[in-house]
């Protein structure tokens, strides 16, 4: 019991280094020529990496047979929704200064904003719901709510495909590793 | 003899701000701040004001995908790149086509310093002190012919040293194009330096295009090739992605682009807590350039 808990405090202060590595980029005058550009595509990127961790404790647990990932997926999920905002955050206030009107506008316009948004939003009841006491008293509609986070991933994965002017490199690179994650639970159903 | 155009004297405030820039360079500061840009009064009603972006930023900020897609690729992967010998081919509709070494046109056209905005189609910017020449005074030495409408500029194709070119992000060499008028439009230049230096070979050296009314893009990097033209050439980024870029792509902040809105754009060198800047209509080129696209719907030919 006294290791798992350690387990998870490790992750957790491993979990924090997106905002360590801005944090130390920042003390550093080390950003690029525009760094609010860097910070918004910083937490959009690791938004996403969150959702790979997250998606893959199922497949570890099945594989490895042990619980001991469980209460790192609660964790690693609330990192993502933490990651999201910060990344929705900075293009809202940091970008356009809340100019609601030029950033509903360009939501609007642009395909890939509203998609961002949608995953941003679908992502605020997993977050409110991830506690025990939720679990408890949603039961299995809990778990119907959270397999919203297959839709949220690949919202997030368009999010990103539709940003890119043409080298859809990176986008599909996540793309791939969130279909694996599928694949990997498809078949231990079936198993 | 030879005409000199009105646009083509350099203000003397601009001057004399120049010789302010240079001692604050010598200071270690690499910014100043401009009342106005070359040749843009307009820029007087407009409160923001026109700083130089720094080196630093204008020579590791890029968008040049023969050497990589990402921002810093170019300066990352540019280094091997051999800018000499180098030597830009005139040719097409033409009377005497002609081929001048990198020399030839460095002693034929003497650069002068060009102070322009640049405007990205992903919406950042960034004011730069080009050297460069009237892209016309090139031209007319090969006399067009009646039947040249357009000018295509092909860049360099060398896959071995550019990194990009090994895979097929857009169809290479980078072929981009414009107007006769467009291309003889004194603001349209031949840049050869920066900040009073060689061009960075990440920002297209040895000799590029600077076209400041449009978007980056159409600024064509690494020119090795100018035809002369009579129909609408197609260019790289057309190819790509016709719906996205036009073969015009004037800066309009009211056409819209599918990705990027098009209304503001963030100044390169600006602190977080600045905000977006509003896009000027042809960037800020109004009074020089709209004379061009008199009667022209230009949601239409973007």
């Amino acid at each position: 019991m006294k290791q798992y808990f350690s387990l998870q405090q490790l992750i957790f202060i491993i979990a924090l280094w997106p905002i360590a590595s801005i944090v130390i980029t920042f003390l550093n005058n080390d950003f690029s020529a525009n760094p609010v550009e860097e910070i918004i595509r910083h937490f959009g990127k690791w938004t996403l990496i969150f959702i790979c961790l997250t998606l893959s404790i199922t497949p570890l647990r099945r594989l490895t047979k042990t619980n001991i990932w469980l209460p790192l997926r609660k964790m690693l999920g609330l990192f993502t929704f933490v990651y999201a905002c910060i990344h929705l955050f900075s293009y809202i206030g940091l970008d356009h200064h809340f100019d609601w009107k030029l950033i509903l506008q360009n939501t609007i316009k642009h395909k890939y904003i509203w998609v961002g948004v949608i995953a941003w939003t679908l992502l605020i009841p997993l977050a409110i719901t991830s506690t025990q006491k939720m679990k408890i008293i949603l039961k299995d509609n809990w778990i119907k709510l959270h397999r919203l986070i297959y839709v949220i991933a690949v919202l997030g994965v368009l999010h990103y495909l539709w940003l890119v002017k043409k080298d859809i490199t990176q986008p599909v690179i996540y793309g791939l590793i969130i279909g694996i994650l599928f694949l990997l639970r498809i078949r231990f159903k079936k198993n | 003899m030879k005409k000199i155009l009105a646009s083509e004297i350099t203000p003397e405030t601009i001057y004399q701000n120049r010789r302010s820039f240079m001692k604050s360079a010598a200071a270690g500061t690499a910014s100043v701040v401009l009342g106005s840009l070359f040749s843009i009064p307009g820029s007087a009603n407009t409160p923001s004001s026109d700083k130089l972006t720094r080196y630093r930023d204008i020579i590791s900020y890029n968008n040049y995908y023969e050497f990589g897609t990402s921002k810093e690729d170019p300066s990352e992967n540019s280094g091997k790149f051999k800018t000499s010998p180098w030597s830009v081919s005139i040719e097409g509709e033409v009377e005497k086509a002609k081929t001048f070494s990198y020399e030839q046109i460095i002693k034929d056209f003497p650069s002068e310093e060009r102070i322009y905005r640049l405007r990205c189609v992903e919406g950042w910017s960034m004011v730069i002190p080009w050297m460069g020449f009237s892209l016309s005074h090139l031209l007319k030495t090969v006399t067009p012919t009646s039947k040249a409408k357009f000018v295509e500029f092909i860049s360099v194709y060398r896959p071995e040293e550019m990194i990009g070119q090994q895979s097929k992000i857009l169809d290479w060499p980078y072929r981009e194009g414009l107007r006769l008028d467009e291309a003889m439009h004194p603001l349209t230049i031949m840049a050869t330096g920066l900040y009073g230096k060689n061009l960075p070979n990440q920002n297209g050296a040895p000799i590029r295009l600077v076209v400041p009314w449009k978007y980056g893009f159409k600024s064509s990097k690494a020119i090795v090739k100018i035809k002369l033209v009579e129909h609408i050439p197609i260019t790289s980024w057309m190819n790509a992605s016709p719906t996205e870029y036009g073969f015009y792509s004037n800066v309009n902040p009211n056409v819209s682009h599918p990705r990027w809105s098009q209304a503001t754009e963030r100044r390169i060198g600006d602190s977080f807590l600045d905000p977006r800047r509003p896009t000027e209509m042809f960037n800020g080129y109004a009074k020089e350039v709209s004379g061009l696209y008199q009667g022209m719907d230009l949601k239409k030919y973007y």
